[in-house]
């Protein structure tokens, strides 16, 4: 654990400076201090050891795999144990006051490390070239704007952030609204739904190119279903993923199918917290079913509704894996934003490239965080 | 769910339907949920037949011709899953995700739960600006962070002639995977953290504070016991996370390596054998067990992760 590894430095300033006051007694506290402090960089030195065996290691996997579980799993424990032993070992009046920083010291550290700052190199690397080194202006930027594939990309991303909520929300909130007056097997149906939520983008892909699958009429029987379809109503067999530009609602259809269930699940809830005497009162006023769905049941939970909007648009804003997976995006026109920071990144060689991507990103979901903030401190106030 | 203050939604439990309840719908309700369920099975259900099924048969007909006779014994075969085990290499995947997924679970949620104690229970100089940059950094794109990283990572990070991070050659092993899952799943579980230990009785706190247990103990002994119910909750959401991503596997372990995981595993296998069917649904069928079981056995936990795991960018 590299990161927490910077308090306990922290923290033995504290330490090396005893009281003048307790020197009477200040032997045994000073090595209680060391002895403390000794067990913490023993501790230390033997985690790195292992995490140097596990790196290297070429033996059983088994094993490999195994040191490395006791090793990242106990050793967080231990890092907060043994810091906590040396600030145990402190004159009791400093202990309380340095403690805090024992808490939240290695989460801020490795906040500021891994997040804060590689946001704000992310943007400074953003005006550079391909390595980084020289600034380049707004020419990455200018990239972005102008290369073909690159709008392409913005284009597709648009369509995923406005297709896949609009499917996903809407199939989302009927399949709630129905299931909630099933007399048996709504949990059950709900899990069926919801089940898709539970697989990787890489497995899903896999999933769905077997949906997609395609031969030319000649060489043998489609084994895909929707070819398997085509060839029952005697059509000729199509090359799904290669229609352009359907292909890209293809591609999104899989994120509807992987999303909807935890719409569903959310919207469900909310629906159910809807008092019953509200709906009551509506039916016995006369509505209909259709009527009680749109005057009541959509009003009463229109936050619930944006919220999950907001979450299905963040993640269809970042889709990469469906698209990266079932390949070829740049032959197909089926290249997003997310995917193409990482073409830019790892296959073109060109950090400034990939930075400036990410960094259109990060301004769209700008809006998103100063809503979180204002309604996080909204409710602080009411508290 | 409360209707209100949606945009920051706290763990709460899942509703239940009521068995009682009267508006019961009729023949429509009931063939419109079932024409939605069958879609979004079949997916799943045509890989899982078809990893069933010896190869030239999967080769030769789609796997819906199973249900003419469904019981003929030459129509199945577990051969499909040893063949992915070795050839595919899954059977070290399987065991590298578990590697990476585990303490990349454990180790944001232990992290979390002092600072969420922290920023709680403690009384510190700037404890609410900090919850406050905490709040804000839910959304971040972690594509925002992976090539800073990566650069830390390979050549260490210096400001002016200052190292303020050693080179540590962390790119392809598991600590550094970790540590990237680690910052990127903090923000949601310090947030989600707080909210729930935060609500919990400050009397309970007080009156083990007069009987002389210090802040650690407290945690130790009362805090974390109490949190049970959201600790699991994240710890699901996390782990699911984790064994499911290919992105942050992709960057830090790259692909070639031996510490590769099952979504890299499946990708390439996608790439170098597109067209193997047999192996590639038994391959697919192998990443999403653990996560099927997780979610049959869990679903409760896992419905209140994914729910309270709406705010995470």
């Amino acid at each position: 654990m590299s990161s927490p590894g910077g308090d306990p430095g922290g923290s033995t300033d504290v330490i090396e400076q005893p009281p003048p006051t307790e020197r009477g007694t200040a032997l045994s506290p000073v090595l209680r201090v060391l002895g403390a402090l000794a067990i913490l960089v023993v501790g230390f030195i033997a985690l790195g050891a292992s995490f140097l065996f596990v790196k290297n290691a070429e033996g059983s996997r088994f094993v490999v795999v195994g040191i490395a579980l006791v090793a990242g799993v106990g050793g967080v424990f231990f890092v907060f144990w043994s810091m906590n032993n040396v600030v145990q070992s402190l004159p009791a009046r400093y202990q309380e006051g340095v403690r805090p920083f024992i808490f939240v010291g290695p989460a801020l550290v490795i906040l500021i490390v891994f997040l804060v700052y590689p946001v704000i190199n992310t943007i400074l690397v953003s005006f550079k070239d391909a390595v980084g080194q020289s600034f380049v202006g707004l020419d990455n930027y200018r990239f972005v704007f102008t290369d073909d594939s690159m709008l392409r990309a913005i284009r597709n991303t648009f369509g995923w952030i406005i297709i896949v909520p609009l499917f996903g929300v809407s199939i989302g909130l009927a399949f709630a609204t129905l299931a909630d007056r099933l007399r048996r097997g709504e949990a059950a149906a709900k899990a069926m739904i919801f089940l898709p939520m539970a697989i990787s983008f890489a497995g899903a892909s896999i999933t769905w190119r077997l949906i997609y699958a395609y031969r030319p009429a000649a060489f043998g029987s489609n084994i895909g279903v929707l070819n398997g379809v085509m060839e029952a109503l005697g059509q000729n067999p199509i090359s799904w993923l290669d229609v352009k530009p359907w292909n890209n609602l293809f591609l999104m259809v899989i994120m509807v199918w992987m999303q909807t269930g935890f719409a569903m699940v959310v919207l469900s809830a909310a629906i159910k917290s809807i008092p019953d005497e509200i709906l009551e009162a509506a039916r016995i006023d006369g509505a209909n079913e259709l009527q009680v769905f749109r005057r009541i049941i959509v009003p009463s939970i229109l936050p619930t509704i944006a919220v999950v909007t907001t979450y299905m648009v963040i993640n269809a804003m970042k889709v990469f894996d469906i698209v990266f997976v079932m390949g070829s995006p740049e032959n197909r026109g089926t290249e997003v934003i997310a995917e193409r920071m990482i073409h830019w990144f790892f296959i073109g060689g060109n950090f400034g490239r990939g930075a400036a991507i990410a960094v259109i990103l990060f301004v769209a979901v700008i809006p998103v965080m100063i809503i979180n903030i204002r309604r996080f401190r909204e409710e602080e106030a009411i508290r | 769910m409360s209707t209100k203050d949606q945009a920051l939604p706290r763990i709460e439990p899942v509703a239940v339907a009521d068995p009682g309840d009267i508006r019961t719908g009729g023949w429509f309700v009931r063939i419109a949920v079932l024409v939605i369920v069958v879609l979004w099975i079949i997916p799943t259900l045509g890989v899982l037949i078809t990893s069933f099924r010896p190869e030239d048969l999967v080769d030769s007909s789609g796997w819906w011709t199973v249900f003419a006779h469904p019981f003929q014994g030459a129509q199945w075969t577990f051969e499909n899953y040893s063949l992915a085990l070795d050839q595919g290499g899954l059977g070290n995947a399987f065991l590298n995700s578990l590697a990476v997924a585990v303490p990349a679970t454990v180790i944001p949620i232990a992290i979390a739960a002092f600072a969420a104690y922290a920023f709680s229970w403690m009384e510190f100089r700037g404890r609410y600006v900090m919850f406050v940059a905490v709040v804000g950094l839910l959304v971040v794109p972690l594509q925002m962070a992976l090539i800073p990283i990566l650069r830390l990572y390979n050549q260490g990070g210096t400001l002016g002639q200052y190292i303020i991070f050693p080179d540590l050659d962390l790119v392809g092993t598991f600590l550094g995977v970790w540590i990237a899952h680690t910052a990127f799943g903090l923000p949601l579980a310090i947030y989600l953290l707080r909210n729930y230990i935060g609500s919990l009785p400050s009397s309970i706190i007080e009156s083990a504070k007069i009987d002389g247990a210090d802040h650690f103990t407290i945690f130790w002994r009362l805090i974390i016991p109490l949190s049970v119910p959201a600790l699991a909750a994240f710890a699901i959401f996390q782990f699911l996370w984790v064994w499911n991503d290919l992105l942050v596997a992709y960057v830090f372990l790259g692909g070639g390596s031996q510490n590769r995981v099952l979504t890299i595993a499946l990708a390439n296998l996608v790439g170098a054998r597109g067209e193997n069917w047999h192996l590639l649904t038994a391959a697919a069928f192998i990443s999403m067990a653990l996560p099927l079981l997780v979610f049959f056995s869990l679903q409760k936990y896992f419905v209140r992760g994914l729910t309270a795991g709406a705010v995470k960018g």
